[in-house]
This record gives C-alpha cells, structure tokens and sequence, in this order.
C-alpha cells in the first residue's frame, strides 16, 4: 500500500468577534501527516494547535488555504466532509466530556458505524457486534464484551480514552488526529495510552498527527515534531533534532521550563500573553523573544529584521528548519 | 515547633456502598520556610488530605488522629480559633479553582474581600494598596485590580487565586494541584512565583500534585501516596532520580526525559488501576500492580520504615542501609 497524505497548504483560520475583533488563531499553516508516521504538534496554549487540527479534519473551514487527502483538496459539502471523516479521524480534547453519559460503551462505539452506513455494509462482511468487538480490541480493551454494557461513569480515565480511541478505529479510518490524548490521565496511563498509538502505527499502519503541549509525550513517541507559536509553525522536523537540538529562541524556552529538564537554565517568558487580534510587526515571537531581548540578535544585525521583517510560512519538507531571522543569519542563509 | 505536623491521620467518608477510608495514617511535618510535596495517583487522598488540615472536609467525612498546627490541634480547636487560623494563619488554594473566581466582580475587589472580612478597621485606601502589593507580588501590574475574570488568561487566574489565599499574610499555604490545568510556560510562571513566596516571606507550603517532576523541581521533601497512605517519603531530589518504592519507580519512571534516547519509542506506564479504598487488596495495597510482588507482599501492610538516612518507605523488598 502507498502512503496517504493528509496535507495543511498555507491554512489559515479566523474567529471574529462580537466586537468586530478578528482573531487569527491559524495563519498560514503548511504540515504533512502520512499513513505510518506519528507527528506532534506542540506548543503553548492558545497558539492554535486545536484550530489547526479541527481544520485539518474538515470540522473548521478555513478563511485561506487548502487540506489535501492524497492530493486531492477537500470540498465542504455534507457528502465530500463525511466521506473524508471516514479516512481522517479525530479524537476530541476532553475524554471525560466527549462520550454521553446516558451511552453504553457498545452504542459510542457503534455511532459512528452506523452514521457511515458501516453497520450492515462492513466490506469485510462483519456484523455490527464483530465491528465494535474488533476496534475495542484494538484500543486495547479486551475482552471487548465485557465493557460492552458499561456506562462512562464507570470506567477509569484510561478506559474511558480507549474507548473514544476505540469509536474512532471502528471506521478504520486512514489517519487519526489526537487532541491531547493523556492531559487530562495520570502519569502511570498516560504510558499505556502512548503505547497503543506506537502499535496501532506499527500495526495498522495508522498516521497520527498528536496535539499537546507536553513535550516528553512528543520525545516518547513522535517521528517529527512541529512546534506553534501564535498561529503559525515556528519550528519542525525530526522530533530527535528538534527536542534534543532546538533552532528557535522559542523552542528553546519551552524545553528549559519541562521541569525534567535540569541541565538548562530556565528561561520563563514574561510579556504579556500572545493574542491573536494583535499579531506583532515583524517576527510574530520577537516582543517576547530572549535572544532579541539579550542582544543577540542586534549582535547578528538581524535586530532590525525581527522588528519589522516578517517571516515566510515555513514549508512543510522532512528536514529540520525554523522561521527566525537570527537562525537564518547564523546559518550564513541570504535574507528572507 | 513544627508549623504543621500531621500525626496518624486518618479520614473515613461515609458512602451509600460503606466507608470509605480514603487518607490512612498518615504522618507528615512541615517547617517554615519549607516546601513539602505530596505526589500520588487520582483518588489516592491528596485532596481529603488537604482539606482536611483546615477542617475543611465534608461532614460525611470521619477523622482519627492530630493535625497540629503550630501545636494545636486543628481537629479539636474552638470555632473561634478555628476561624482565626483560616483567615490569617492558613489558606489554601483549591484544586480547579480556576473555576471559583465570581465573574461579574473584579478580581481586586475579590481579593480585598479576605481582608475587609478579617481586619475590618484597615481603611480602604490601605486595602486598595494591600491588593496592589499582592497582585505585584504573584507577577501581574496593580492595575490588573479592575480586570474581570474573563480578562485573564488561565495562568493570570491562578495567580489571583494565590494573591486571594496571601491576602491575610499566612504563614501555612496548601496549593492543591496548583498549575495542573495549565502549560508549561504558565505553569512555570505560577511556580516562579510560589517558591519566590516560601524563600521571601518564609511561609511553609504544603504542594499537591500528581506531576512528580513539577513537585521534584520544586519541594524539599516528597511524600508519595498510594491508596490513601504514605508509601514513600525522602528528599525531592533523591525521590525522583533514585526512588526506592517499586510504585515511586513506576511513577518517576512513567515521566520521559527529553534527551534521552532509552525513553525514544518507549513511553513508561504502570499497568492496572489504582485500588477503589472501599476493597483495598490484602498486606500492600500496591501488590497486584507490583513487579516485584511476592507472596508475603499480601500478608500484611508494609509499615513505613527508615530504609536510608531520611528516607522512609513502606515495602519489604526494599532492603535496609542505614
Ligand atoms: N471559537 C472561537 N472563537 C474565538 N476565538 C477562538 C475560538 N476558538 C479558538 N479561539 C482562539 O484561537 C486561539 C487558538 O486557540 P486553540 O484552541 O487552537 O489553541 P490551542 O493551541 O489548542 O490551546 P490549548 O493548548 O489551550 O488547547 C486562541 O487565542 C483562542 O482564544
Ligand atoms: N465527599 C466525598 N465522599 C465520598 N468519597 C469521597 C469524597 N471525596 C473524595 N472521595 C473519595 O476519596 C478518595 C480520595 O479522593 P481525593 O479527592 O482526596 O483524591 P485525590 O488524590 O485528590 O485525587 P485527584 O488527583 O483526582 O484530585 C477517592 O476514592 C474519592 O472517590
Ligand atoms: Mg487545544
Ligand atoms: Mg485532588
């Protein structure tokens, strides 16, 4: 089987408010998730990981910009969004309010079928039972019959994750896109839950595109990592040059304040919080930027440039790159 | 003097399924100056704990045992001295208390709130300054005062919950699960400015978290539940990179070290649930999560024992070298 590749180009996404306010909370977002690879996305909260996600699965339509299954672009009518859904699916944020307390196990997990018409017409001939059977064995809850009748109040938080992970599987879909999968679990199954998006990969063949902004659950299980700041990417590639290696002022702060991290000195980011209806001139990061604000950047000459310059959207290829003027200095590049 | 000693501390909720023992015997010190950090699995007991050291715990709730602070005990108090201790001696921070801040009121009138109720003859201009210097002291401009809630990040809210629990200048804080909804650069700000708290004023905290690297990073001594008892307890820095209890282990272990190539494709968990207190296992309650369990391990509860100078844990395969 070929990959499929579910593909952002230059996807933008706006909210407006009730003032007339308009908050970019995506602008300008190119990434690449194919079958067979886990991608995480990372980064503060409200930088925009969630809008790009919802995007990406057609539940947001964006104010500029394509997605792209396999090349072709996605349309916006009921019946182009529901055949996509089947290949992308999403699992939302929120594990304790995204299932319905008044439905089984066996009913969550069977909406979905029966929304797509799978229920009775499964290609592989199964009935109903076997479909849900087989996708809660998948997201590892087994015996599968044993949870069929439980209600969400009483299953652990771990369980209840499965269980949408599980909703999610029963189309088969091609690619999965995980909201802050483990945020709201505890340490101890958060590690069963990484777990089982490493074997539904190596075993299904299942592409993942992972939104958190825990950076370990990136190191632990993710090929490339991109990493948001105020609606755009900022910094990707392969998550052992980016984690271990990282090129933007930003990417650096963020890893010096994981708490494990003990070898770095902390570089907490003051400055007021990044807001979306007042994106800065220049290098979107630079009010809050410590390398411009310890002269490193003057040092370079790029000062000036991070001011007022802004930057390209940063293309979506395999290597590690990153969009900041002083970067693009110290690797001798011509200005962008 | 202890600020804070618990001693054999117990706490038993009445249910509609029976009693539930979610906090047994536990016994813990706090000292001025100090930053104790209580780790452990949901529904382990942090919070019961918690709450129960200001008398907060429901009236479903039954408790054995001393909560002394500055050696009193809270648990026999007088209401008066009750009260007195709540507003000026101790506060809390409550978990997802992101949430309890009143929307429609600005946030400086509701930290001014504590102090108008507890020093009625401050006037108001001293109350106006008061607030200004705590929400300076938790990071925010005294202007902030005239923000409304919904003008606040996540973070910022946090912060005005802590500058609220500073308003009547304790000397005790307990901040339940403190920067649990946030992220790591706002979760770094917040605990910034607690521990600049515990170094400048010298209050005593008491910090609740199930992020072993957060309370690792930031507390003296850890004291690690499992099953609503202490299992573990020691320097932060040792519990963390040399635990002792096999659950400690599972815990500091299911937390990655980015960097580290052994931790590449291969997320650490514990498997199992934690026990429901109501059919707590037989001998330690962690023996059916254990690697390390053997037969003995379901005897009898394992008491919590010096195994190394400081260090005390509750497990007998963890050998002795004092
Ligand atoms: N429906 C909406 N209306 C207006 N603004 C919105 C809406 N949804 C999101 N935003 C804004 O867009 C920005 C990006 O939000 P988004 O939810 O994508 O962030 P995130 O990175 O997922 O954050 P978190 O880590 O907190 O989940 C934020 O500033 C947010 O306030
Ligand atoms: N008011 C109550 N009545 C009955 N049982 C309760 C009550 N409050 C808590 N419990 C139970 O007591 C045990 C300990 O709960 P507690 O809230 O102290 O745990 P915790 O360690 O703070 O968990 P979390 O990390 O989820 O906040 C749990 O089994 C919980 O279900
Ligand atoms: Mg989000
Ligand atoms: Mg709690």
């Amino acid at each position: 089987m070929s990959d499929i590749r579910l593909e952002a180009r230059d996807l933008a996404v706006e909210f407006t408010s009730r003032g007339g306010d308009v908050a970019v909370a995506l602008d300008g977002a190119d990434l690449t998730v194919k079958t067979g690879e886990i991608v995480a996305l990372v980064g503060e909260s409200g930088s925009g990981k969630t809008t790009l996600a919802r995007a990406l699965t057609g539940l947001q339509r964006p104010a500029r910009g394509q997605v792209l299954l396999d090349g072709e672009p996605l349309g916006y009518t009921g019946k182009a969004l529901k055949a996509f859904r089947r290949r992308v699916q999403m699992v939302l944020q929120d594990p304790a309010g995204a299932l319905n307390p008044r439905h089984t196990v066996y009913d969550s997990v069977a909406e979905g079928l029966r929304l797509h018409g799978l229920s009775r017409h499964d290609p592989d001939g199964r009935s109903e039972e076997q479909q849900v059977a087989d996708a809660l064995s998948s997201a590892g809850l087994r015996p599968p019959e044993r949870l069929f009748l439980r209600y969400p109040h009483e299953l652990s938080g771990g369980q209840r994750q499965r269980v949408l992970i599980a909703g999610a599987l029963a189309l088969r879909p091609d690619l999965l896109i995980a909201d802050e999968p483990v945020s709201s679990l505890d340490a101890s199954i958060r590690g069963e839950i990484l777990a089982l998006l490493l074997r539904l990969r190596s075993e299904l063949g299942l592409g993942v595109l992972v939104v958190t902004h825990d950076l370990g659950l990136a190191w632990n299980i993710a090929d490339r990592t991109a990493v948001m700041y105020l609606g755009r990417i900022v910094e990707a590639g392969p998550t052992e040059e980016v984690l271990a290696a990282p090129q933007h002022p930003y990417t650096q702060a963020l890893l010096s304040v994981v708490p494990e991290i003990e070898r770095l000195e902390p570089v907490v980011l003051e400055g007021e919080v990044p807001d979306p209806t007042h994106i800065p001139s220049g290098c979107r990061f630079h009010p809050r930027c410590p390398a411009l604000a310890s002269g490193l950047a003057a040092a370079a000459g790029v000062e000036d440039d991070c001011h007022r310059v802004p930057l390209p959207v940063l293309p979506a290829s395999e290597g590690h790159r990153s969009a900041c003027h002083l970067v693009a200095a110290q690797k001798g590049t011509t200005r962008v | 003097m202890s600020l804070l000693k618990l001693k054999g501390l117990s706490v038993t909720y009445r249910t509609e399924e029976g009693p539930l023992p979610a906090v047994r015997d536990v016994d813990l010190t706090l000292e001025r100056g100090e930053v104790v950090g209580v780790a452990g699995e949901s529904g382990c007991g942090k919070s019961t704990l918690a709450s129960t050291v200001l008398r907060l715990q429901p009236s479903s709730a039954t408790v054995s045992g001393q909560v002394l602070v500055d050696g009193e005990d809270v648990l026999t108090m007088r209401w008066g001295d009750l009260r007195a201790l709540r507003w000026a001696g101790a506060s809390i921070v409550f978990q997802g208390a992101l949430h309890s801040l009143n929307a429609v009121r600005r946030v400086g009138q509701q930290i001014a709130e504590p102090i108008q109720l507890h020093e009625p003859s401050v006037g108001a201009a001293e109350v106006a300054r008061r607030v200004g210097d705590l929400l300076e002291q938790v990071g925010l401009p005294a202007s902030r005062a005239a923000s409304y809630p919904h003008q606040l990040s996540g973070g910022q809210r946090q912060r005005v919950m802590i500058a609220m629990a500073l308003a009547c200048r304790p000397s005790l804080v307990i901040a339940d699960e403190p920067t649990t909804a946030l992220d790591v650069m706002v979760q770094a700000q917040v605990l910034d400015v607690l521990s600049g708290l515990v170094k400048e004023l010298g209050v005593g905290m008491m910090l609740i978290s199930h992020d072993l690297s957060v309370l690792a990073d930031m507390s003296d001594r850890i004291a690690v539940m499992y099953g609503g008892r202490v299992v573990e307890q020691g320097p932060a820095d040792q519990l963390f990179t040399d635990p002792l209890h096999p659950y400690t282990s599972a815990l500091s272990a299911s937390f990655p070290r980015i960097g580290d190539p052994a931790a590449r494709y291969a997320p650490a968990g514990l498997a199992g649930d934690p026990p429901d207190p109501r059919e707590l296992p037989p001998g330690c309650s962690f023996a059916p999560r254990c690697s390390l369990a053997i037969p003995d391990c379901t005897t009898a509860e394992p008491p919590l024992e010096l195994k190394r100078p400081g260090r005390g844990v509750a497990c007998i395969r963890v050998g002795e070298s004092v």
